[in-house]
């Protein structure tokens, strides 16, 4: 294993943009690629994160490389999940050794559509999908049973109010080795996992969060003493579960984003990780951890554990 | 009662209402107008058609100052001949579809060719008929196909780069 760290990050998000996904992300990947001093060369790899069901357009992710400038040819992949796990796999190919810097991004225009509904096919398609179940719906049969099993009441819980999707984009630069010893201001990832639990809802004890768990202790990141911790979530009543999950201690200042905040899906969890880094890059904490989901009520999880370059 | 389940039927319906961006905006609004709009990057000089907001080589933005005309007449440097009936299809077979380089832009345009399919051949030299100005809808429907000008073809040299 050998150091990778975040150089840069920059997002936009927005309740509805008026741009599309290639206007949206040569702006961010612009702001990453400059606050990184690299230059489009430097970049060994790239890794895009976006989802077609949200735009209703298939193959988005390769007319949004107009963005990118893929010339001349570049090495390149995709994940059809949040940006956070575009990082992870840039994060791997680091690890590779023969290049030294990478840019992910992610992308999402879930204002095109309704995301709500759109949900509902990453179901299950015999059982659950033919049953229309909306995200808000999953989300009141968790919080019911989070009642039911004591973990918080009624009220804590709140009501379940759609989520404010938005649109956004978000990019960021990793570096490691000679680039890394170059760089200023960078966060090194001390640790990252991800973890899935099953697929059928029923399955699952909604009521706590183990693939969170799971994956910060794998990380490095459970009950680790930090200074900040962002993590995010649609619905408000989630980050009960992940502060439980994510096993923090009082001194660690907590942020969630998602709730009342607009969340722009598939971006969140790449923001989440942006938010620690700025916290780092700005002399604000000296560590921190970044959690990120995907899938109905907390599906898959991904954790990192930020620390400032030494 | 015990029968083998070999077909289930689960409809999906999804309405999405896709907005196109703003360069796209632009070049659309701009076919009602019977102009076709490019975007020439400031660092490579190059003109995109349909622009994206960004130079696609570059990966720099673009912005409306970089909007430029582009003729509406240029070269067939790619044809096929569409001779498979499929849905939706609007124009009975067999028809040529071929990729356009306009006269002033650098990324070539598909669109129909009006011409026998014997006839179809690259270096052409065509120009775009437009619908009725009452008829143009913010689509490249906007353009009824192209038409053979008659003009003596391009070189093959003139136009490689883009075959």
């Amino acid at each position: 294993m050998r150091d990778v760290a975040i150089a840069s990050f920059a997002q936009a998000t927005f309740e509805r943009s008026s741009k599309d996904e290639v206007e949206l992300l040569v702006d961010v990947i612009t702001r990453a690629r400059a606050e990184s001093r690299l230059s489009k060369s430097d970049i060994g790899f790239t890794c895009s994160a976006s989802c077609d069901y949200l735009g209703g357009r298939p193959f988005s992710f390769v007319s949004a490389l107009d963005a990118v400038g893929a010339w001349p040819p570049i090495s390149e992949s995709h994940v059809e999940m949040d940006g956070a796990w575009a990082l992870y796999e840039a994060w791997v190919r680091l690890q590779h050794g023969d290049v030294d810097a990478a840019l992910v991004y992610a992308f999402g225009r879930s204002s095109q559509g309704n995301l709500n509904q759109v949900l509902s096919t990453q179901l299950d398609p015999y059982f659950l999908a033919p049953l229309w179940p909306e995200g808000d719906s999953l989300a009141g049969l968790q919080a019911r049973a989070m009642i039911d099993a004591g973990v918080c009441s009624e009220d804590e819980i709140g009501s379940i109010a759609t989520p404010r999707y938005g649109d956004g984009a978000a990019a960021m630069v990793l570096v490691a080795g000679p680039l890394l010893e170059r760089a200023s201001n960078a966060a090194v990832i001390r640790g990252i996992d991800h973890r899935i639990e099953a697929h059928s809802i029923g399955a699952r004890d909604l009521t706590r969060s183990s693939s969170t768990q799971l994956a910060a202790e794998k990380a490095g990141a459970c009950r680790r003493d930090v200074d900040v911790a962002v993590a995010c979530a649609p619905y408000a009543y989630q980050e009960i579960l992940l502060r439980r999950a994510l096993s923090l201690t009082d001194r660690t200042r907590f942020t969630f984003l998602g709730g009342n905040s607009v969340y722009p899906y598939i971006v969140a969890g790449l923001s989440s990780v942006g938010e620690a880094f700025a916290k780092i890059a700005s002399g604000k904490a000296l560590s921190a951890v970044a959690h990120a989901t995907s899938g109905p009520c907390l599906q898959q999880n991904l954790v990192c554990l930020l620390e400032v370059q030494p | 009662m015990n029968y083998a389940v070999t077909r289930m039927l689960a409809p999906v319906r999804l309405p999405f209402v896709v907005t196109p961006g703003e360069a796209l905006s632009r070049f659309l609004s701009a076919l009602v107008e019977g102009r076709l709009i490019g975007e020439r990057c400031s660092e490579c000089s190059k003109v995109v058609l349909p622009p994206r907001g960004a130079c696609p080589t570059c990966g720099i933005a673009t912005n409306p100052r970089d909007n430029v005309t582009v003729s509406d007449g240029g070269t067939v440097v790619m044809f096929c001949i569409v001779n498979i009936p499929f849905e939706g299809q609007t124009i009975k077979p067999p028809y040529v579809y071929a990729s356009i380089l306009l006269d002033g832009a650098d990324v070539p345009l598909l669109h129909l060719v009006e011409v026998p399919v014997d006839k179809a051949r690259m270096g052409m030299r065509v120009r775009a008929e437009w619908a009725p100005p009452t008829e143009r809808k913010p689509s490249l429907e906007a353009i009824r196909w192209f038409v053979p000008t008659g003009e003596p073809d391009a070189s093959y040299e003139a136009y490689k780069e883009y075959a």
